[in-house]
């Protein structure tokens, strides 16, 4: 073990190497910046990074708490206090959190040492980290494509071994696909089940804040640190947390899992679909029971996705006003003119084009052909879920239909680019918990992402079955570079 | 369900406090009638009896006691705004 490995292991890994001594939380973070300096040039995942600030925290970092002396890196759509927090946007070019999110806080409890800000789609919208105000990402393993998003820098640097972990955020599968292309474990937990205090809002009713990891038992430690009733987000569910860790033990015998038929149909890449049916042969070597089941609503998740989540950001984004935050126009003609160049000339296009779609779905006239219409459709997918629930403890899918696609292939058809979140979208929609795991390479060497979903506070169960296959494959075991 | 050619995209703009250039009003009306048009499925289904749902995990009355608590201090606040004046936000003029 040089200094040069330590970035590319995991969390439990290092942590037994912080307390046995035979690292340092500084050394730790040391090596870490070194990686992110060789790396960066290839993937371009991180927007800021204040290496002085982290080693002044590595300095009393206690390793004997949960998370001590472990570096993580931050979707920059989360407020760490002092550090910008731009949404990779214009308008919050020069933006510095005032205050921790609640999930960071509580991380920074547990001994974490935020380090880095990554890159994303504008207010993280978009699918591939090309809406990126500021550059794009690339994925690790064909630097030719993309990362994934929205959460795409938080995705790559986990691959590329130029973060331990991090979070994301994941508001129609916004960390559990980049975690698929990249090859990485993304967990994106119940609606409620993590605070979004300190986020910045996209779509509230969708919006939460998941890990990225290398490791299954990675992303269960930084989610039973976050999991938990907030007084500062009043969605934040008020349920007891289990212990995520002990759940990851036992085997799958008698554990029933659905198999969704309406997520293997057509437009699935042959690769993937291979995947997915050598992972359902795994699983019921490992004793679990497969069930068929429908979910049929799930085409229209992605309709209804896209109504509900544009006009919940439409109304978010009329925050940014010029007023107290963020860009503002020059020598404004009047206030009308102040808003209309302040936000035309500091948001980008799909921000805009959302903004737009939002604001039209909700306008008078519309608003129950489309909004109300989708609300229902809504409420159909989560019926969806519950019936299914009934009889099997979790769903496997693909996480998406194809893997990582050619940069720029995509960023001139919106529509196209919509439907990269056609099996994501339906669990924000629902409420539910899902996790991608690495299950596949596709050729070019690029991954496969399988997709678990469970019921809303069931995160144990989704992370003991992502577990068990984990365990007995060795797909989390490849790295890119 | 309206059709996709109702959507007025320099309208809408207009509502949304949003200038756009000659070009991406083009762009967007193309853009988001074939999005409009996709969506236009839900009409598909059945809903006359299906209540709306605006939340994944419906909670309600989550209050706190009605008591002061810390804030930002006022420099905090202004602390990232574009202009600021004698402690206060400077905003263009409202009444002409």
């Amino acid at each position: 073990m040089t200094p040069r490995d330590l970035p590319g292991l995991t969390i439990v890994e290092l942590q037994q190497l912080l307390r046995a001594r035979e690292v340092s939380p500084r050394e730790l973070l040391q090596a870490l910046h070194d990686r992110i300096e060789a790396v960066e040039p290839t993937i371009d995942a991180y927007l800021s990074r204040d290496l002085d600030a982290a080693l002044a925290e590595a300095e009393t970092a206690d390793v004997s708490l949960p998370l001590g002396g472990i570096p993580l890196a931050i979707k920059d759509m989360i407020s760490v206090a002092g550090q910008p927090c731009t949404c990779a946007s214009r308008i919050l070019r020069d933006y510095r959190a005032l205050l921790d999110a609640t999930a960071i806080s509580r991380l920074k409890a547990a001994g974490a040492i935020p380090f880095g800000k990554t890159n994303m789609d504008e207010f993280a919208m978009g699918s591939s980290t090309e809406n990126s105000s500021v550059k794009q990402t690339r994925n690790p393993w064909d630097p030719t494509r993309i990362p994934g998003g929205s959460s795409g820098g938080s995705a790559a640097a986990v691959a590329a071994g130029a973060a331990v972990a991090s979070l994301g955020t994941d508001t129609g599968g916004s960390v559990r696909q980049p975690a698929a292309l990249c090859g990485v474990v993304g967990l994106k937990p119940s609606y409620g089940r993590v605070s979004r205090y300190g986020a910045v809002a996209f779509a509230s009713s969708l919006d939460q804040i998941g890990p990225i990891t290398k490791t299954v038992t990675d992303a269960a430690l930084l989610l039973q640190v976050m999991a938990g009733v907030d007084p500062n987000d009043s969605t934040s569910l008020d349920a007891a947390v289990p212990d995520y860790t002990a759940a990851l033990q036992g085997d799958l015998k008698g554990v029933r899992l659905g198999l969704p038929r309406e997520y293997l149909g057509e437009g699935i890449d042959p690769e993937v679909r291979a995947a997915i049916e050598a992972a359902v042969a795994q699983f019921i070597s490992l004793g679990a029971e497969m069930i068929d089941v429908s979910l049929p609503h799930t085409s229209y998740a992605i309709d209804s996705y896209y109504i509900i989540a544009p006009a919940e950001a439409s109304a978010n984004l009329a925050r940014f006003d010029g007023v107290r935050y963020g860009h503002r126009a020059e020598n404004p003609l009047n206030l009308l003119d102040h808003y209309n160049r302040t936000r035309a000339e500091a948001f980008g296009p799909e921000v805009k084009r959302r903004i737009i779609l939002g604001t039209y779905v909700l306008s008078s006239g519309y608003h129950d052909a489309y909004y109300l219409r989708a609300q229902k459709v809504r409420t159909l997918i989560r019926q969806d879920f519950e019936r299914a629930f009934e009889k099997v403890d979790a769903l496997i899918s693909p996480t998406t239909p194809e893997p990582a696609f050619k940069l720029g292939e995509r960023s001139a058809d919106p529509l196209r680019m919509y439907l990269a979140d056609v099996f994501t979208s339906a669990a924000n929609l629902a409420g539910i918990c899902g996790i991608s795991i690495p299950c596949g390479m596709a050729s070019g060497n690029l991954p496969i992402g399988l997709q678990i979903l469970g019921q809303s506070l069931g995160e144990a169960r989704i992370l003991q079955v992502a577990h068990a296959f984990e365990q007995s494959t060795d797909w989390h075991k490849r790295r890119p570079l | 369900m309206s059709t996709p050619s109702d959507l007025d995209v320099a309208y809408v703009a207009r509502l949304a406090r949003l200038e756009l250039s000659a070009e991406e009003t083009a762009l967007f009306q193309t853009q988001l009638a074939q999005v409009l048009k996709h969506a236009a499925r839900l009409e598909e289904l059945n809903l006359e009896s299906v209540t709306p749902a605006a939340h994944a995990s419906p909670t309600f009355d989550v209050l706190r006691a009605d008591e002061p608590r810390p804030g930002l201090t006022p420099e905090e606040a202004l602390r990232n705004a574009p202009r600021t004046a004698h402690g206060l936000f400077l905003v263009s003029k409202v009444i002409e």
